[in-house]
């Protein structure tokens, strides 16, 4: 993995981390607090912090010190939770979010945003300064911030060996000592002085030293390497960090020249083993080593005893178990996920279309063939070539949730811009689907919630005036059916006033004067582009592009969307979604030697179109399914396929989003897995096709538009009833 | 002998053959660093020079009356001194 992949991967995790902070503190905005949260937000803000420190973003590390640190606060249970800090909290969220992007765009930050940061930063500082020093400058918050901090301290031991040149360079060796002091407690230091030459030798003006130091500090490697940046390429730097285990001292010690120093004696003067510990290890390498006699092997010797006996110092040993267990913790949660190329995703997607396509090849061959063994092993294959493609497409399929959980602070932010009170509910967050969709569908829901409170939810007086509870409720909801999912967005608002969306319309010259409309048919106006019944245009909405844009993104996403409205009661817009892209479970149909592809979901069933029913229809175009009204559409006329009707004529009856229909084809052909491809652009207009395929012979069939030809078909049946009611008049 | 001057990598070539001559010539070697206004490693490394230079011919090298700006160089880098008033400047031996 590369750089810049690395840095990728971690402004994606930030992000991740920077949405969960959010929904957590929304929820203590609220009023609700667990501890568990606290400690949610707290590991979100160090990994953040952490992890910009490896790639050395200073601003993103300073800043989020001081929210790490206040939250470690909250934590220990120093500082209370309160709504004002959460929201304080909140705003710094939004500050790391920030600085996150101008990172990943490659960008700085502009001066006011970086004021933002500072006088966030001094509001940490208040509930910073209860604890240790009372901070008097945004900067010192940080800097003070990290030593006040209790449990996060570690133990880190950092081995130094200075270049020669180093002197020469206008360095002194000592400064980064007085320097390192100031992110942690220096607790032991040995300085080494045993490469120095003989006397005739030493060039006074070339630097010979080392530091061994003990560091206790809740500063990250990072930070504490930072500190030698300037010396970086004249020095040789080893830092073990709290979490070291026994293997890593070990490797210290075997770096160190062995020869000239007693490694015994330097971990103990280091703070990494106690003197008892270093005099039992001795003792044990004296019996072992009274046979070999060898001194090298010897001074080699009294590490590894120290480990094999685990005696290296209890603070250290604790210091590490303890930061290991945390990260346990968090990476037993990682490792259930893994980040994958979407590219890849859709390539298997794609291979396991083309899977569907061949095996629909052998399932025709068997049929043919008439070979009972062979149909057997086709359909065994074709079940499981079904289970792969739905597993793969199981693979793309995200719960809706996070995309609602967004709204949260939308609906949070809104409401106080437009002085209203309005809450969020949420259900079925875990309905799943089609990742392209989530991204695609979160613009047009963001409209539609924030045209819900602006719009949709009366002001308080208003409400309270109509005996309604001051508090508006929006409310997002996503569940499955017919093999699509449905997404919701209502509010217990004012509803759609009818007569006032006549009368824009009218004015707007979308409807003639007069016009007789069905309630549904007005409720669907406001869909048409430019229709805005805002009375004053605002920033949030009403901009007169809404709407139709909505319409249009989710009619290019296959979808529908209809609007359920009472007046006084609230509005419902409900977003009709196919659950999938790519590929489907059809039905294939044929009409003179055309097949077309019906998506099975919207199969309802199939009947025999009798002579009878015929006659009964003469020349209309509906017949009687059981007592119903089935209107039907004659595909050979619909596509203008000519040829002469088959003896026998069948009726497909379709239903999508409670409406019904039949389409009249010449033959059924059964079900067949379908993968969906795109239509050219000169096709994309067609009406009643939505896409086309290839069947398991090599043939194209194309598929048919149902929710498109229901329109068509109800369309004109309105028209009719229209008519009707004009003659009756 | 004394040091009167800063203790630096400017001084360092200067400073390295008077404190090997101490060693060599007096039974008790010892430097007097009260004066000293300034050093920096290199000035701390010839300190640990004498200290092991003196040691390998037997004796024990002195710092004596470290000044303020000596002694934090001292702590910071945990090396050890006499830390005794003039009284002691005879010591034993003497």
């Amino acid at each position: 993995m590369n750089l810049d992949q690395a840095f990728e991967t971690y402004v994606h995790e930030s992000r991740d981390l920077l949405q969960q902070m959010e929904e957590l503190l929304l929820e203590f905005s609220q009023g609700r607090s667990d501890p568990e949260s606290v400690n949610a937000l707290f590991r979100a803000a160090h990994t953040i912090k952490g992890s910009a420190g490896l790639f050395g973003l200073d601003g993103i590390v300073d800043f989020t010190h001081g929210v790490e640190s206040v939250l470690d606060l909250v934590r220990d249970g120093a500082v209370p939770m309160t709504p004002d800090l959460a929201a304080l909290l909140l705003e710094c969220r939004d500050h790391m979010a920030g600085l996150v992007e101008a990172v990943a765009a490659g960008t700085e930050l502009d001066d006011e945003a970086l004021r933002t940061g500072a006088e966030l930063q001094r509001q940490l500082g208040t509930y910073l300064g209860g604890e240790a020093s009372a901070a008097q400058s945004p900067t010192a918050v940080v800097e003070t911030g990290g030593s006040g901090v209790a449990g996060d301290e570690g133990y880190w031991h950092i081995s130094v060996r200075f270049g020669r040149d180093v002197f020469r360079n206008g360095m002194d060796p000592l400064s980064f000592m007085r320097f390192l002091s100031t992110v942690g407690r220096i607790v032991a230091v040995t300085t080494l002085a045993h490469e120095i030459p003989a006397a005739d030798e030493m060039d006074p003006e070339s630097c010979y030293l080392g530091f061994e130091i003990g560091l206790v500090s809740a500063a990250d490697q990072s930070t504490i390497e930072g500190v030698f940046d300037f010396v970086r390429d004249d020095c040789t730097l080893q830092i073990l960090p709290p979490t070291s285990r026994a293997a890593d001292y070990v490797a210290l010690i075997e770096a160190l020249p062995a020869d000239e120093v007693r490694v015994g004696d330097l971990l103990v003067r280091c703070g990494a083993i106690t003197e008892a510990q270093l005099e039992a290890a001795l003792r044990i390498q004296g019996a072992e080593a009274a046979g070999i006699g060898d001194a090298a092997a010897q001074a080699r010797l009294i590490g590894e005893i120290l480990i094999a006996q685990k005696s290296v110092a209890p603070p250290v040993v604790e210091a590490a178990l303890d930061k290991q267990k945390q990260l346990r913790d968090g990476k037993a949660q990682e490792s259930r996920f893994i980040r994958v190329d979407a590219d890849k995703l859709d390539r298997l997607i794609n291979q396991i279309g083309e899977l569907v396509i061949a095996g629909a090849g052998i399932n025709l061959v068997a049929k043919r063939r008439g070979a009972a063994d062979l149909l057997e092993a086709a359909s065994v294959l074709g079940t499981l070539v079904e289970d792969v493609r739905d597993s793969a497409l199981q693979l793309r399929m995200v719960p809706i949730g996070a995309t609602f959980n967004r709204f949260q602070r939308v609906v949070h932010d809104v409401a106080r811009d437009l002085n209203k009170d309005i809450a969020l509910l949420i259900n079925g967050g875990d309905t799943e689907l089609d990742k392209t969709m989530v991204e695609r569908i979160a613009d047009p829901l963001m409209h539609l919630v924030r045209n819900a409170m602006d719009h949709g939810i009366e002001p308080t007086e208003v409400r309270v005036q109509n005996g309604k509870p001051a508090r508006g409720t929006v409310k997002l909801n996503a569940y499955h059916d017919s093999g699509g999912i449905v997404i919701e967005v209502g509010d217990d608002g004012g509803g759609l006033k009818t007569d006032r969306i006549v009368a824009k319309a009218v004015s707007r010259g979308l409807i003639p004067e007069g016009a007789a409309l069905t309630q549904r048919e007005i409720h669907e106006l406001i869909f048409e582009p430019g229709f805005s019944t805002a009375s004053q245009i605002n920033n949030l909405s009403g901009r007169g592009v809404g709407m139709d844009v909505v319409k249009s993104s989710v009619t290019d996403l296959r979808g529908t969307v209809e609007v359920d409205s009472r007046e006084g009661e609230g509005t419902t817009i409900r977003i009709r979604l196919p659950l999938t892209l790519a590929i489907i479970d059809g039905f294939l149909v044929g009409v003179n030697d055309s097949v077309f592809v019906v998506p099975l979901d919207m199969v309802e069933e199939c009947i025999e179109f009798t002579d009878a029913a015929r006659t009964e229809a003469r020349g209309r175009e509906f017949v009687n399914l059981r007592g119903q009204v089935l209107p039907f559409i004659q595909i050979r006329d619909l596509f203008e396929i000519g040829g002469q009707p088959a003896r026998r004529e069948n009726i497909l009856v379709v239903r999508y989003a409670g409406q019904r229909a039949g389409l009249v084809v010449d033959e059924l052909l059964g079900e067949a897995q379908t993968v969906i491809k795109p239509l050219g652009k000169l096709f994309q207009k067609v009406r009643g096709i939505g896409g086309s395929t290839i069947l398991g012979d090599g043939r194209v069939a194309l598929i048919m538009d149902i929710p498109g030809l229901l329109r068509h078909v109800h369309g004109k049946a309105t028209n009719r009833e229209g008519a009707s009611a004009t003659a009756l008049q | 002998m004394r040091i009167d001057q800063r203790m630096t990598i400017y001084t360092a070539a200067e400073l390295k053959p008077r404190l090997l001559a101490e060693i060599a010539d007096s039974a008790v070697p010892s430097v007097d660093l009260s004066a000293v206004q300034e050093i920096d490693a290199a000035g701390l490394q010839l300190l640990l020079l004498a200290r092991r230079e003196a040691a390998a011919v037997g004796r024990e090298f002195r710092i004596l009356e470290p000044s303020e700006c000596v002694r934090e160089v001292l702590s910071l880098a945990a090396v050890s001194y006499m830390d005794s008033g003039p009284t002691s400047l005879g010591g034993p031996a003497t």
